[in-house]
């Protein structure tokens, strides 16, 4: 599959057609994110892939919006899965990229990633390597709304209680990208002081993330203290979906939450 | 256009979380904890999310300042040396070594560290020495 990745990201950039091609790349020892210019690098690109699939993922959607931002006259492919072509849509809705600016080369995750991120779509509409696997539904949130209802406040009450306020869920997240944030809004909460009011924190950030999360589950992996942040956003995912019949990152508009 | 990611090991405490700066055009614009670095796995606190932001900070210190007359002036290092040198030397020798104290820092690497012990310990001759990323 990676050949296939290769290849297409090698035309594309050869073909003048992009300037630069937004990917990973096995450098140092280590996976990083990497802009290739030169199509003779592309030979050392990477899925994101260590010792799993998916275990090296970046938000690269999120990384595009400063490089187009400082380069309009320039157009850049991408490499994106299933969560990073959701994120591109979101991205695009809030005119945060141009779609004109950007080419999308995506491939699909393997059946190990699509169980483990419990993904509706382990892949992107645009996919030119890989084989689809099917989607898988959200177990983790149905395990938790079998819970007795005390016992479930208890449960996201300790999970919330670990946190130590790094904001790596803001900072990492692919549709976070607002110059006023919630998180640093004191007449939401309480920004200089630490411990982080539990639960209203979390619940600020979730709140503010209906209607916008992709669910990539990057923050979750970025959480310090191990909070299942993605089983939180796929509750809310399923809100806004049978409250709004909206599907966060499927839908092609804006939330019906931004008129609010 | 020019965009890189530079593989570093922050500088706020000893643990060596490892991360990439993001450089666009020649100035730093991001931190991305890296995800395959045994130490952090993708994961930092809130000053390792920041670092970016301090590294081109036009508040930085650039060059040596020395109080005169209670007023901070720009010196260049000829003449903050000298000054350290001989202001050091006038205590230890007014009030004994243990007079000084020596505060070490997480932005200095390990032999750094240790010249600076060793200055302490062996140049001056006193135990005073700490660092600030005594947590």
């Amino acid at each position: 599959m990676i050949e296939t990745v290769k290849a297409k990201a090698k035309e594309l950039l050869e073909s003048g057609n992009i300037q630069g091609f937004l990917g990973l790349i096995e450098k140092n020892g280590h996976i990083a994110p990497h802009l290739f210019t030169d199509p003779v690098e592309l030979q050392a690109l990477n899925l994101g892939d260590r010792e799993k699939a998916g275990d090296a993922r970046y938000p690269l959607t999120k990384y595009l919006i400063q490089i187009a931002k400082a380069h309009p006259e320039h157009i850049f492919g991408i490499l994106v899965r299933g969560c990073d072509e959701r994120s591109l849509k979101t991205l695009y809705n809030w005119n945060q990229l141009d779609p004109n600016q950007v080419v999308p080369l995506g491939f699909a995750c393997p059946e190990e990633l699509a169980e483990a991120c419990e993904c509706l779509q382990p892949y992107p509409d645009a996919c030119e390597a890989g084989e689809k696997v099917s989607g898988r539904s959200f177990e983790g949130v149905a395990k938790l709304d079998a819970m007795e209802r005390g016992e479930r406040f208890d449960y996201w009450n300790e999970q919330f209680s670990k946190c130590i306020k790094c904001y790596g869920c803001r900072d990492v997240c692919p549709v976070c990208f607002c110059n006023e944030c919630s998180l640093a809004s004191d007449d939401l909460i309480q920004t200089k002081t630490f411990p982080p009011e539990t639960p209203l924190f979390h619940l600020v950030r979730a709140v503010h993330m209906a209607g916008r999360c992709v669910d990539c589950g990057l923050c979750e992996q970025a959480c310090p203290v191990g909070i299942p942040l993605r089983t939180l956003y796929k509750k809310i995912y399923a809100i806004m979906d049978s409250e709004f019949d909206y599907q966060m990152g499927y839908s092609e508009e804006k939330s019906p939450l931004n008129l609010l | 256009m020019n965009y890189t990611t530079a593989l570093t090991t922050c500088t706020y405490c000893g643990c060596g979380c490892n991360f990439y700066l993001e450089v666009l055009d020649g100035k730093v614009i991001g931190t991305i904890p890296c995800k395959t670095s045994p130490t952090n796995e993708g994961k930092l606190c809130i000053k390792g999310w920041n670092v970016h932001e301090f590294v081109q900070n036009p508040k930085r210190l650039t060059k040596p300042l020395i109080r005169k007359n209670g007023q901070l002036l720009e010196a260049d290092w000829e003449e903050a040396l000298d000054f350290t040198a001989s202001k050091l030397k006038e205590i230890a020798g007014k009030d004994g070594p243990d007079s000084l104290a020596f505060l070490a820092s997480a932005k200095l690497s390990n032999e750094e560290n240790y010249i600076y012990q060793k200055f302490a310990r062996a140049g001056v001759g006193t135990n005073n020495i700490d660092h600030c990323a005594r947590l």
